[in-house]
């Protein structure tokens, strides 16, 4: 996020594109409600009625896939409306003459045609967002899992620069996310094509630097990525996978795919908590320790590095990640992986990571710090791009933007359109949340949500257990008929072993950010017999 | 920020012009009774324990009343206390007094009101009684309403309402029926209730009380393993176990308040079903193993995959210093850039 969670209860208005925020990001809901209540106008963007309508001004229901087509429709209105921020435009951005010419592609009818949103509903939201300022823009997955999901981010970016609305209190682009330290295990290069730091693997001096810092010849090539890593496995290009904390099975776009290919490693590791779906299939398997059995730290969705403090002894036999991976690294004549404990490491993170310079442990006992943090004395950044973005120039870079549709659309074979979304009381594959009675009471199965109109053409009825068919595979779950899905989409989370949503859904990728498009896939829906 | 001055019993503070008698008097550690504020929410007026005299004539519940400069305020008179004391002892009479085996005992706010006013067993022997018990709502998976121990203060409707912005509940029925209810009186779980338990923190008595309440031992200040908010949480813990999660008031993200998942959902921590001894897979099962076996084997085998042929997934539920060192292994160790996680999932 370049705002923190708290500024947004003081936007004057908010665009929520791609979010379920009162279910995915329940405290970040609590934000955009209390701004409601003063006042704020809320402008929400999502295929699917959902809770955060109810406090909507605008509720834009674009057909899945067609949010760059929306969001540079209501700026190409701002543009000719002269609703922008010459000035911001003028003094703090590049390239906006190209990305002009793009709106030309985007004339209101034109957009009221792929998006099926009436073109007077476009209007007032692009009016609405570029009039109240200060302005906030929330996204999430709804934004990112698509083939098209750099660009949808572009697209963000550059409504928040056409309105000046960045580098100010309740302004920005936030992206909400996921996990609980999704946001530090990026920040700390568990990616492949960056060091810590965001610090590129293929760039030489950065190359040289940590060389020397870890007395070691690094690779220079970029590594591959999630969804790669399991075709290369299917092409036999890798042969042991060590996998830490997380359930591909579940997750993965083309589930089945990826269990295919798991079952071909050579050498699997899976270091978990619990036996899961993924772990069953593992060589070895490592007993690793919850959060309330270690000492460490997460950095949270607004960049907020906090420590997570040691409160129980570990169960049984289990040991920490930590110690794990440096046993293992020091068996195999690592060096620099003799650390006594998580506050060592933290100097070192420090000691490599410009944006973490600044933080250490003794700091973060007084409260959590927003990096960039450059120093010992510095307090944090909580807002991003205040005077200057992170560019050569210094300058925000608008982006030209085409519309692509998405890579798998419905036809005869498969009519519906399959969107994932989650549960408010369920977190991903449900590895915790799942051993939790009382979520499970709450919320105990998968639910394929489809329209009344679908579910008659279908003929489905409330509660029937159906088959979901898509180009990859099958699934089965209860039907739950509400209009909340508009004719034509279905919606399931991916939270249940028995239901798994994932096999699904489609493994094509972004061509940048190389994210499976697990928003938007073909289904075909079978009501089973009672 | 205008200040005002005003006195309270003689008391001369100083208060921000915006407060009401209650929260300047609260503020200045002037004690009023009082059961149905809340600083998180708007005045309501609804308990009027809070009556205090201005000025020397008027009489008027402090937390819906606005200091200003030179106010005179009374907390107790004799007329104030007659009140007071009747309110509270037909509160009483009406409540299921097992404060012995209550959980919220001595931080009951009834408790501590009755203990302010000297409240008698003999008085409360006076007020007629609803001799009936009301079913206890046991239907949510996390917490319980019993209506004989409300106080229909209704804190838990405005907390739904105002903060979370749900109104899963109302006040609903009349004299000796009222009581908190859903919508159409369904059980609360077949309610649109989120479970988030921002009431049952709010409840001043033993109401809304979570289930298997156990107090802990001691808190730990950490961090909420869920989703991508961070909301900071004190973990209870008791015999090794954690037993409940309190929202951390300071933290700049959350501001004290959880969800469901945060405040509820920590069963998993101490689950039987955690794996607790490393497991080698021997003719297709599983096998319990030795630290030194496991890591000796996967030494070994790591050994022979170096370079492009090894990947690692990492995790976005371990912490930056476990990240740290799993991406340094793979580079440093395992010399090779592959390494991702479930961000893009």
């Amino acid at each position: 996020m370049t705002n923190p969670i708290s500024d947004i209860g003081g936007a004057s208005c908010i665009l929520a594109v791609g979010t379920n925020t009162t279910v995915a990001h329940p405290i970040v809901g609590l934000q955009v409600k209390k701004a409601v209540q003063n006042g704020a106008k809320l402008i929400v963007i999502n295929p699917k009625e959902i809770d955060l309508c109810r406090f909507a001004d605008i509720f834009l229901q674009n057909k899945p896939g067609t949010n760059i087509a929306l969001l540079m429709g209501m700026m190409r209105i701002i543009v000719d409306e002269g609703l922008l921020d010459a000035s911001f435009i003028e003094s703090r951005c590049e390239n906006f003459d190209d990305f002009k010419e793009s709106l030309k592609n985007f004339d209101i009818l034109t957009v009221e045609k792929i998006t099926g949103v009436p073109k007077e509903d476009i209007i007032e939201a692009a009016r609405c967002y570029a009039t109240n300022k200060p302005a906030s823009i929330l996204y999430a997955m709804g934004i990112t899992q698509h083939i098209h999901g750099t660009d949808n981010v572009m697209a963000t970016s550059n409504l928040a620069l056409l309105t000046g609305n960045i580098g100010m209190p309740s302004t920005g682009v936030n992206p909400l996310r996921g996990q609980n330290n999704v946001q530090g295990a990026c920040d700390m290069g568990a990616l492949p094509n960056v060091y810590p730091g965001y610090q590129r693997v293929d760039d030489s001096v950065v190359q040289k630097k940590f060389e020397s810092f870890w007395f070691q010849d690094l690779p220079s090539s970029p590594g591959l990525t999630h969804t790669e890593i399991f075709d290369a496995v299917h092409d036999g290009e890798i042969k042991a996978i060590y996998l830490v904390g997380e359930n591909p099975i579940l997750s993965e776009a083309n589930a089945s795919h990826t269990e295919a290919a798991i079952a071909k490693i050579e050498f699997l590791v899976v270091q978990d908590i619990f036996l899961t779906e993924t772990a069953r299939l593992a060589d070895v398997v490592l007993p690793a320790v919850t959060f309330a059995e270690k000492d460490g730290t997460f950095t949270n969705t607004e960049r907020r590095v906090q420590r997570v403090r040691k409160a129980i002894e570990p169960v049984g036999n289990a040991k920490n990640d930590l110690w794990i991976t440096c046993q293992i690294a020091q068996r195999m004549g690592g060096k620099g992986f003799d650390f006594s404990s998580p506050f060592e490491v933290m100097k070192e993170i420090a000691s490599v990571t410009p944006q973490y310079k600044g933080i250490s442990y003794d700091r973060l006992d007084k409260g959590g710090l927003q990096w960039p943090c450059v120093s010992e004395d510095h307090p944090g950044t909580p807002i991003l791009h205040i005077e200057r973005f992170a560019t050569k120039s210094g300058k925000a870079k608008f982006m030209p933007l085409e519309y692509k549709p998405s890579a798998e659309l419905p036809d005869d074979e498969y009519p519906l359109l399959l969107t994932t979304d989650r549960s408010l009381f369920h977190f991903h594959t449900s590895t915790m949340t799942g051993r939790v009675e009382g979520l499970n009471v709450l919320d105990g199965h998968e639910f394929v949500r489809i329209n009344p109109k679908d579910a008659a053409r279908f003929e489905v009825t409330d509660d029937q257990m159906v088959r979901v068919f898509s180009r990859r595979g099958e699934v089965e779950a209860k039907a739950k008929v509400t209009d909340v899905c508009p004719p034509g989409v279905v919606s399931m989370t991916f939270h249940f072993p028995e239901s798994r949503t994932n096999v699904l859904t489609n493994s094509a990728l972004d061509p940048v950010a190389k994210i499976p498009e697990t928003k938007v896939c073909a289904v075909r829906v079978e009501g089973m017999k009672q | 920020m205008a200040e005002v001055s005003l006195t309270i019993d003689g008391l001369e503070i100083t208060a921000n012009k915006d407060m009401t008698v209650l929260e300047a008097a609260l503020e200045n550690s002037i004690y009023i009774p009082h059961l149905c504020h809340h600083p998180d929410l708007e005045p309501a007026g609804m308990c009027r324990l809070c009556m205090v005299e201005v000025d020397g004539k008027r009489m008027v519940i402090s937390c819906k009343t606005q200091i200003r400069d030179g106010m005179v305020v009374r907390t107790e008179s004799e007329r104030i206390n007659r009140i007071r004391k009747i309110t509270v002892q037909l509160l009483i009479a009406n409540h299921q007094g097992d404060c012995l085996s209550c959980n919220k005992s001595t931080t009951c706010e009834l408790q501590c009101i009755a203990s302010y006013l000297g409240i008698k067993e003999e008085e409360l022997d006076l007020m007629r009684r609803s001799d009936k018990i009301r079913p206890i709502d046991t239907s949510n998976p996390f917490f319980d309403y019993d209506p004989n121990k409300c106080v229909l203060c209704g804190i838990c409707v405005r907390t739904c309402a105002e903060l979370q912005g749900v109104s899963a509940i109302d006040l609903a029925f009349r004299g000796f029926d009222t009581s908190i209810s859903t919508f159409g009186a369904k059980p609360w779980v077949e309610s649109n209730c989120e479970s988030c338990g921002e009431c049952i923190i709010r409840c001043p008595v033993g109401a809304l009380m979570p289930k298997h309440q156990l107090r802990p031992s001691f808190e730990v200040r950490s961090v909420c393993p869920y989703c991508g908010c961070g909301c900071g949480m004190y973990l209870g813990v008791r015999a090794g176990r954690i037993v409940g999660v309190r929202g951390e008031i300071d933290n700049p993200s959350n501001r004290g308040s959880l969800c469901a998942k945060g405040r509820f959902g920590y069963e998993f921590v101490n689950h039987p079903q955690r794996l607790t001894e490393p497991l080698i897979k021997k003719n297709g099962e599983f096998v319990e193993a030795s630290w030194e076996e496991a890591l000796e084997l996967v030494t070994e085998k790591f050994s022979q995959y170096r370079g492009e042929q090894f990947a690692c997934i990492a995790s976005a539920k371990c912490t930056n210093e476990e990240n740290y060192v799993l991406q340094k292994f793979t580079r440093v160790v395992m010399g090779t850039n592959n390494i991702d996680h479930c961000a893009r999932l």
